[in-house]
């Protein structure tokens, strides 16, 4: 006998779960997770296996799944309710053969559709691209300073570098704001000095989202590149002395292309993150600046279209994922050549 | 041509160390102007750290803050050490490679990405199973555990693959169980990388803003994000009074640290030269 309405398909399944995790619902998580595992035939759960079990189940349950989650949203349709997109699987009748796909490409052909978003991918791109340049030329010499610095000075000036790195960062960005707004630091100063007559804009365009980028990273790029530097063969460079090199030529010819994997490491360390900024460029940036991480911002939280900024977070993740995997590739090559 | 190369050194760390200062030091010179005006100078004064503790929604977010920070760094430190012992020590496992992209991928990601993802996943749970019950000061902490247990992992990772393995087997060789092994051999060996680990996801907790906009409900503000609200609008001198403690607190801690370490490694260069002369 049927009842007489009828409730929902998808309804019925988001009961069906809420039993079958009733019981769950009620244990604290860890007792949950043992059960959980003995259920699933992981017996003798200890030692070597719970040493990796525990962060690897933390990392899957709070990284990867959370990743499947923003692919499933991003090609769900949007609708105004709580949560605000349609569910992919869709129960249209009763029996199981009634699922429908509800699969909606549309929010990846809407990123083509509005030039809105390709300009605002190249100009992250551009704007991190420069900026890592930039940093480069500011960090290596600093780098290359302090590596080369008597052994007893090497460990203050690295602290140092560091030191900015464990006070807020978003204080960091602040700091810029008093320095380059019209009657700031920086405006008064060339006043000062007669170098202008007026007051320039500086903050809120790009040239302070290029700052505030290097700014902040800077330690990134220094970090890795002093340590590639530190442990180079200066005996070599004796060599090159002995044999009449000059200074400026034994560095270009010798020390500089050594320290490639330094250079790229540090790199990527801006460059990554840069991309998909978002605090800079919204204190430092002008008010209609296209960065990426503040389009995805303001279609999450301003728009509430879920499935568009998931849309975003995925492509965003695919221009990135290869200098991701370079990145690990690095990393891993760096930490089995130390072990 | 020495003394030309020196000079040319010494002024990049003049230049570079300058562009990482100023700001900073701008940021405490201007925090004691009396001048609501921030970087017009009008006598000095201390008034904004007055304000700044009447100040009752940076302080209530200030403890919040701290709180998720603690657990955070707490809860980060056992996981990551646990991951960097998986990763230094056990060779070859099923799915490493997955392990160990999960482990360096949230380091370099973006945190607009993090943020979202975790954001939605709690969404999910909450729809399919009633947890978590709203979002606050749990959600925070998770997601700041999943991004800080990187970092700890790293470190811990590092120092490890620098120790000396001869000692942990001279333990299992006198009969001690790998449990004990790492808790009375490695575990003090390695706890100035713990110490350090915590540390760290202590400041990167306390200072992330994106992921904890997207993950933190109604009412739980953290202090960032209070910050930012309050940066938006523009500078402000009882923010400038709050900068200027956290770098005292930071400048403190890190130069105690510095001490604490070079006087540990001088006494284990003691030891070992002790040691090498009784041989």
């Amino acid at each position: 006998m049927k009842p007489a309405v009828q409730p929902g398909g998808s309804q019925r399944f988001g009961a069906a779960v809420r039993r079958l995790s009733g019981a769950a619902r009620n244990l604290p998580p860890v007792r949950w997770t043992q059960a959980l595992l003995v259920r699933l035939g992981v017996r003798g759960l200890r030692g070597r296996t719970a040493v990796i079990a525990v962060p690897y189940l933390w990392l899957l349950l709070f990284f990867l799944v959370p990743f499947v989650i923003v692919l499933k949203i991003s090609f769900s349709e949007a609708q105004i309710a709580m949560p605000p997109y349609q569910p992919l699987l869709h129960w249209a009748g009763d029996r199981l053969a009634d699922i429908r796909l509800n699969v909606n490409p549309g929010n990846y052909l809407y990123l083509f559709e509005d030039s809105l978003y390709l300009r605002a991918f190249a100009n992250s791109l551009q704007v991190a691209a420069l900026s890592t340049a930039l940093a480069l030329v500011i960090g290596y010499p600093l780098a290359y300073a302090i590596a080369r610095a008597d052994a007893r000075w090497r460990a203050i000036l690295l602290m140092l570098v560091i030191l900015p790195f464990w006070t807020s960062f978003l204080l960091r960005v602040y700091a810029w704001i008093g320095i380059l707004k019209s009657n700031g630091l920086l405006n008064n100063l060339l006043l000062w000095l007669g170098v202008i007559d007026h007051p320039v804009v500086m903050l809120q365009t790009d040239f302070a989202t290029y700052l505030g980028i290097v700014y902040c990273y800077l330690p990134f790029m220094v970090m890795p590149l002093y340590a590639n530097l530190e442990k180079m063969d200066l005996s070599l460079l004796e060599a090159a002395e002995d044999l009449g090199c000059r200074p400026l030529r034994a560095f270009i010819s010798i020390t500089l292309p050594l320290s490639t994997p330094g250079i790229v490491a540090g790199c990527m360390l801006v460059f990554i993150p840069a991309v998909g900024e978002y605090v800079i460029p919204a204190l430092l940036g002008p008010a209609d600046s296209l960065m990426i991480g503040k389009v995805l911002w303001t279609e999450f939280f301003n728009n509430r279209d879920w499935p568009v900024a998931s849309a975003v977070a995925i492509a965003l993740l695919l221009v990135l994922v290869a200098p991701i995997v370079y990145f690990q590739r690095l990393q891993g090559r760096a930490s089995g050549a130390r072990t | 041509m020495k003394s030309k190369t020196s000079l040319a050194r010494l002024s990049f760390l003049v230049f570079g160390f300058a562009f990482l200062y100023l700001p900073i030091l701008s940021l405490v010179f201007y925090s004691f102007n009396k001048s609501r005006l921030v970087t017009v100078w009008g006598g000095f004064s201390t008034e904004w750290y007055g304000k700044l503790f009447e100040n009752e929604p940076i302080l209530d977010a200030a403890w919040l803050s701290l709180r998720v920070a603690a657990i955070n760094a707490t809860g980060a430190t056992i996981l990551g050490t646990l991951a960097g012992l998986a990763l230094a020590r056990f060779g070859r496992f099923r799915g490493r490679t997955l392990f160990t992209g999960m482990i360096t991928a949230p380091l370099v990601m973006p945190e607009v990405i993090t943020g979202l993802s975790l954001l939605l996943l709690f969404v999910a749970t909450e729809h399919a199973f009633g947890w978590p019950e709203g979002r606050g000061v749990s959600t925070i902490t998770i997601a700041h555990m999943t991004l800080t247990l990187s970092y700890v992992a790293v470190i811990v990772q590092s120092r490890l693959a620098s120790l000396d393995v001869s000692l942990e087997e001279a333990a299992m060789d006198l009969g001690a169980r790998p449990a004990r092994v790492f808790l009375l051999v490695t575990l003090p060996i390695i706890s100035p990388a713990l110490i350090s680990g915590w540390l760290l996801a202590f400041t990167i907790s306390l200072d992330d803003l994106v992921i904890a906009s997207f993950v933190s409900g109604p009412g739980s503000s953290t202090l960032p994000m209070v910050i930012f609200s309050k940066v938006r609008l523009g500078v402000s001198p009882d923010i400038n009074a709050l900068a200027t403690i956290m770098v005292s607190l930071v400048t403190v801690g890190v130069v105690i640290a510095g001490l604490v370490t070079r006087r540990s490694v001088r006494v284990r260069q003691r030891d070992l030269e002790m040691a090498a002369g009784v041989h």
